[in-house]
């Protein structure tokens, strides 16, 4: 199996094995032999596509952006990484940090850019420090810094730590963040290739786009564009979590049936149970049923048939006990807490949504819910400045369309429930009963009453 | 440089990072992040005071300060425990027992969510993902190390060690 990123080599984190095993070699032959846009062609054609979450095609990506130097240009790495169920780049940060290194030089070279900003999530304490260190050493071998190998060519690469924001991975709030501010995400056009960081030309890669990008160089265009799904080539880190038996990155390529990946690398389901649901890309992505896992294979093409995308290529693997009400309210909440709160979409659908959710598993669930939740994430999706309000809206929507009935079961035939609405009201609206899973206090004042919907209409009237 | 500030809330040695930090970016403001982040390794929080001085250093208004200040959930505003527990009870954790770790601990030292224990020793915060979904549950302590692979089980052990490692951390007075 074909491994780019993810090498069976040990020791592959030192700066003299990465460079005996032909380290660097691509960023010398760049800078050698290659002019920028013979850099930008070669990524184009090898047909690359952006690995956090969109699949936008790298080489287009730095194709738009403006030639000459009248202002300084700049690289951003995303390692942000904050999507459930995705930790790949932390695997590259401390099994391959210089191919990363590497690749985001030679990107830098391609677009002309000034500076390199690798923003990594503060959670990532360990490897913040590793990648720290690794700049360093490339700095002291002179692959970083002004006129590497005496080509004329400079550029610095500074580390920026993250303080804990999910909406940091969004590519302008990320850029806000840089700045110093409040992770706002901006509102395009303009975008980053014409006003970007500090107002300057920007692009912005993954990790782990920016780490294929040496063996493309290496092997060339040809080679990489075989390997997997011709519309999706390379390798994906797939990160494989939930229940099954060997949860962890496996570097596979692209197209690869989902079953093979839980079967025969992740050690399959725990407990040898079928599955119930999978999340194929981060906790955003709509999921997929058991039947659908059965024939689905992981690029994101195929997915897309299906109404998913490959995202993060973050696998959730989930067995048939688990309760779907429970996931779907902790992926809801999940989005309120990160939602930035400058869109009032999002702001107030998600808490709208994680509201009616509750109400459904505490047994007090209208038959109208299940459509109203539908409804409320219908109208989040597409009206908000950036994606977070889709991300929160998709896995509501799509999980009660592929799920029904496992809702349905909490919504008892023709009960009603009266409440006493100022005091519900006024508990719903403490942040103590958005934040916390007891809701214990909150059942207290609903009162459940055993007549139907219309017979109760008539008692008010 | 910093020459007109008086009552500096960091030494000449930590001026000099923070001037390092200046030079990476081309504006002050760009430096707010992480200077935060050197004030609260030193105090442990931030304070409003500290809010004011980082202004000072950055020339932001220190309202600028607070609004990163509370748009981040990584600083913290007043001091947490000498041993601040964030555990993950997001999807991939939940599924193999975030939540009974976060229940157990929360039970064990008898507090809830950001509170501490009356000897100021431990304080538990539930998180969002932190990006150790292959290794699930996890916590992390003190925005620094991730303990992974956790069952209810192992939680006694682990707060006897945490408490041999962190029980004498003191951080800076304001």
């Amino acid at each position: 199996m074909v491994k780019i990123i993810l090498k069976d080599i040990p020791d592959f984190d030192k700066i003299d094995v990465y460079e005996k095993h032909g380290g660097f070699s691509a960023l010398k032959k760049v800078l050698k032999d290659m002019k920028p846009d013979d850099v930008i062609e070669t990524v184009k054609k090898s047909n690359l596509r952006g690995r956090g979450g969109a699949c936008f095609p790298t080489g287009l990506k730095w194709s738009f952006m403006p030639k000459g130097n009248e202002k300084p240009k700049y690289l951003l790495c995303n390692g942000d990484e904050s999507e459930p169920g995705s930790f790949k780049d932390r695997e590259i940060f401390e099994k391959n940090p210089f191919q990363f290194i590497e690749g985001s030089i030679i990107a830098a070279y391609a677009m002309g850019c000034k500076a390199i900003y690798c923003y990594i999530r503060g959670e990532y304490w360990k490897w913040i420090n590793i990648m720290e260190e690794s700049v360093a050493k490339a700095y002291e071998k002179g692959h970083l810094g002004n006129n590497i190998y005496g080509s004329g060519f400079s550029v610095d690469m500074y580390i920026y730590k993250g303080a804990g924001a999910y909406i940091c991975g969004e590519e302008s709030a990320l850029m806000n963040s840089l700045e110093g501010k409040r992770g706002y995400p901006r509102v395009k056009p303009p975008f980053p290739a014409a006003v970007g960081a500090w107002g300057m030309p920007t692009t912005i890669n993954n990790i782990e786009t920016l780490a294929n990008v040496p063996e493309i160089i290496n092997n060339g265009p040809e080679w990489f564009a075989s390997i997997g799904e011709p519309k999706h080539p390379g390798t994906l880190l797939f990160g494989i979590s939930g229940h099954v038996n060997k949860p962890g990155v496996y570097e596979l390529p692209t197209g690869i049936p989902l079953m093979e990946v839980i079967d025969k690398y992740a050690g399959g389901v725990l407990g040898g149970k079928p599955i119930k649901m999978v999340i194929p890309g981060g906790s955003s992505m709509p999921p997929l049923t058991r039947e659908e896992c059965l024939t689905m294979k992981m690029d994101n093409e195929s997915l897309k048939a299906v109404g998913s995308a490959i995202g993060t290529a973050g696998v959730m693997v989930m067995d048939e006990d688990t309760d779907i009400l429970d996931v779907l309210i902790r992926i809801t909440k999940f989005y309120y807490h990160e939602s930035c709160g400058q869109c009032t979409p999002c702001r107030e659908g998600c808490g709208w949504m994680l509201r009616v959710l509750k109400r459904i598993k505490e047994g007090l669930g209208r038959h109208e819910d299940l459509d109203l939740l539908i409804s409320v994430a219908e109208n989040i999706e597409g009206n908000t400045i950036c994606a977070l309000g889709d991300a929160a809206a998709w896995p509501v929507k799509w999980t009660i369309r592929k799920f029904r009935p496992d809702f349905e079961k909490y919504i008892k035939e023709g009960e009603v429930v009266l409440t006493n609405p100022n005091k519900v009201h006024a508990l719903r609206n403490s942040p103590e009963y958005n934040l916390n899973t007891d809701t214990s206090e909150y059942k207290e004042v609903e009162v459940r009453i055993g007549k139907t919907r219309e017979e109760v209409d008539e008692l008010r009237y | 440089m910093f020459e007109n500030i008086k009552n500096h809330l960091f030494d000449d040695k930590e001026l000099k990072v923070v001037e390092n930090h200046l030079k990476k970016f081309p504006s002050k403001k760009s430096a707010t992040l992480p200077v935060l982040w050197m004030m609260q390794e030193k105090y442990g929080y931030i304070s409003e005071e500290a809010m004011e001085y980082i202004g000072q250093l950055l020339e932001v208004p220190s309202d600028h300060v607070l609004g990163v200040v509370t748009f981040y959930t990584m600083y913290f505003r007043k001091p947490t425990g000498k041993i601040h527990m964030q555990v993950c009870t997001n999807v991939s954790c939940m599924l193999r027992g975030g939540y009974d770790i976060y229940h157990y601990l929360s039970d064990k030292l008898k507090i809830k969510n950001k509170e501490k224990t009356s000897d100021g020793m431990f304080s538990i915060e539930e998180v969002e993902c932190l990006g150790s979904c292959g290794t699930a549950p996890m916590l992390q302590v003190n925005n620094q190390e991730f303990y992974e692979n956790l069952s209810v089980e192992k939680m006694d052990g682990l707060l006897e060690e945490l408490k041999n490692k962190y029980g004498n951390l003191e951080y800076a007075k304001y």
